[in-house]
């Protein structure tokens, strides 16, 4: 039978000013889903956008760190920056099926596919994160140290944030429909697993601007996380409901409390290191989170047929 | 383009559902089978169109309480009437679905190989010595067509017949449509047709008929495959107003620059407000 399926919106007392969501009413072929979900595999995928956010925001924390005098954070930064991208190399070679599949990427360099850019950034961010670490832990070569240290700063921000345009560029309604958010809940997501592994790793005695750091990510995070569901509409589901939906509140609440707990008691080494833990965990949830909702957009029909129907109406 | 470009007009009024399209395209292609299990959708057992289905006849079998589409016979009568078990009628709605070769390719976009490209015909084709199964393609298409195939990754889709072409043929599925449910021609010319029959269908009284994919400045600038359909396109699973995702894509850049900026600014900022550390 083509299945006529209707919901009724979601009345959750919070943010009472939301607009009204249009009713779901649609028809669909045997309630078989419109597009295809990506065939990714969440640890693959999600876990190289956790990865690559740790570890380019990781980089523009080591600078910071290098570059106010805080020689073990910057250390710790840099060494846990090259590790994060090296583990998102091989989980997306994983994802390709075999290493030399990787090459292909490189065989254009194509603006219209955030895929091939971010290939390219990871091709120029990976072996300066690799330089700065190297130099850091074996203490020769400052000065080349020193400029790998600066290029990972720079490049890796762009490795932390074109992972948003990644998933955004794509026909999944709980990506694309958040295209103009989803970079800044990535950076804010990195910014907050880089402040954690920072807590972690980095003596008490110099963890001051990873506290500070948490902080500021947990509020954007936060903010932006509310903007993105609220520009979703009827989609927003897919952010609230099921597995998405629990993995997106735990990651609030894990940013959150770690942000709270840095700030209160960062200065204690139990409570930095399980606070930072709690921002990295945070974090984690966030890309498994938003990775999640839009598999379960692309698998129902409803959520690509109704903001349809609504947008050829206007 | 040094050729025309070439399209599909699929005008499912006439298709009988006997599925010789989605034969001949197996054969044709040599694509590998795609398991035997029943589905219990009608007579629909191939579910979709896919890395194995370059074609896929859909069967949309609904009991209407308000009544049948009534197609007009060739001399001009109406088909017998048919009750269905419960009092209404049983609606029988069959279209061969196949890739849409949009103008503006999503797929063909996002590829980071350049192995999706536009042939001489207009029409889009993998490359499949140049894929190398990233998959990003596949949530890319807004029509949900291409697929990886799960023993080695690649992506697989129509190619219009890409080698038929190249010898003056017309692909396999339009010249096994015994109806001529499935037109094969220069674009131009198959919208011009489709025009007339849907003016035709309209003045028998079909007020439901209408085209699909047709409009050169819909979401994905115009399909090379195109459709005549007897109701809403969801009913057939096809996406009412599909959009090629990367006209947004300079929006994208511009805040994933700004994200990152803000980053590097974020950061620098904690750095100037947490100042010296405190001993």
């Amino acid at each position: 039978m083509t299945s006529a399926g209707s919901s009724t919106p979601r009345t959750r007392g919070r943010r009472g000013d939301r607009p009204m969501v249009p009713k779901a009413e649609f028809e669909s072929y045997y309630g078989r889903p419109v597009i295809k979900a990506p065939s990714w595999a969440a640890t693959d995928i999600a876990g190289y956008f956790f990865l690559g956010g740790l570890a380019g925001a990781g980089s523009v924390f080591a600078a910071g760190a290098h570059l106010t005098g805080r020689p073990r954070t910057a250390t710790a930064l840099k060494v846990s920056s090259l590790a994060a991208v090296s583990l998102s190399a091989a989980a997306l070679v994983h994802d390709l099926g075999r290493p030399g599949r990787f090459a292909n990427m490189l065989r254009v360099l194509k603006p219209t596919s955030p895929m091939s850019v971010g290939s390219w950034l990871l091709s120029a961010y990976g072996p300066a994160a690799g330089v700065a670490a190297a130099s850091a832990v074996t203490g020769k070569a400052p000065r080349i140290g020193a400029l790998g240290t600066g290029a990972a700063a720079l490049v890796g921000p762009a490795v932390a944030s074109y992972t948003g345009v990644l998933a955004a560029d794509t026909a999944v309604p709980a990506w694309h429909g958040v295209h103009r958010e989803l970079p800044y809940l990535f950076v804010a997501s990195a910014t907050a697993a880089a402040a954690g592994m920072a807590l972690v790793t980095g003596p008490t005695g110099e963890n001051r601007p990873a506290r500070c750091a948490a902080g500021l990510a947990a509020l954007a995070d936060t903010a932006v996380a509310a903007a993105a569901e609220r520009r979703l509409g009827m989609v927003a589901e897919t952010w609230r409901e099921g597995r998405p939906g629990t993995l997106l509140r735990t990651a609030r609440v894990l940013t959150v409390s770690g942000a709270v707990g840095a700030a209160v008691l960062g200065r204690h080494r139990g409570a930095a290191i399980a606070s930072g833990l709690a921002l990295l965990a945070g974090s984690a949830c966030t890309r498994f989170g938003v990775f999640a909702a839009g598999i379960a957009s692309a698998e129902d029909p409803k959520y690509t047929v109704v903001p349809q129907r609504e947008t050829k109406r206007t | 383009m040094s050729e025309e470009r070439v399209g599909f007009f699929t005008d499912t009024s006439v298709c009988i559902g006997c599925k010789a399209c989605e034969v001949a395209c197996k054969e044709w292609n040599a694509i590998p089978e795609d398991g035997l299990e029943l589905t219990g959708m009608s007579y629909d057992n191939t579910r979709a169109l896919g890395a194995s289905t370059w074609r896929h006849v859909a069967f949309v079998e609904q009991p209407r309480p308000d009544g049948r589409t009534r197609l007009p016979l060739a001399d001009g009568q109406q088909a017998a009437e048919e009750p269905a078990p419960d009092g209404g009628e049983v609606r029988w709605l069959m279209s061969s679905d196949v890739c849409k070769h949009c103008t503006h390719a999503a797929c063909l976009d996002v590829c980071p190989t350049g192995s999706l490209f536009r042939t001489e015909f207009g029409t889009v084709v993998v490359q499949q010595d140049i894929c190398n199964g990233c998959g990003y393609c596949v949530p890319a298409c807004p029509y949900g067509v291409i697929e990886q195939r799960p023993a080695d990754g690649r992506a697989f889709k129509c190619t219009l017949c890409y080698d038929r072409l190249g010898t003056g043929l017309e692909p396999a599925c339009a010249k096994a449509c015994p109806t001529e449910s499935i037109q094969f021609g220069p674009l131009e010319e198959l919208r011009e047709r489709a025009a007339l029959r849907v003016d035709e269908l309209h003045r028998a009284g079909v007020t439901d008929a209408r085209l699909y994919g047709h409009d050169p400045d819909n979401g994905v600038g115009g399909d090379g495959a195109f459709f005549l359909l007897l109701d809403e396109p969801e009913v057939y699973g096809l996406p009412p107003d599909p959009v090629v995702t990367t006209r947004d894509l300079p929006a994208m850049w511009r805040h994933a620059g700004a994200a990152a900026v803000s980053l590097l600014g974020g950061i620098a900022l904690t750095f100037v407000l947490a100042g010296r550390e405190r001993r």
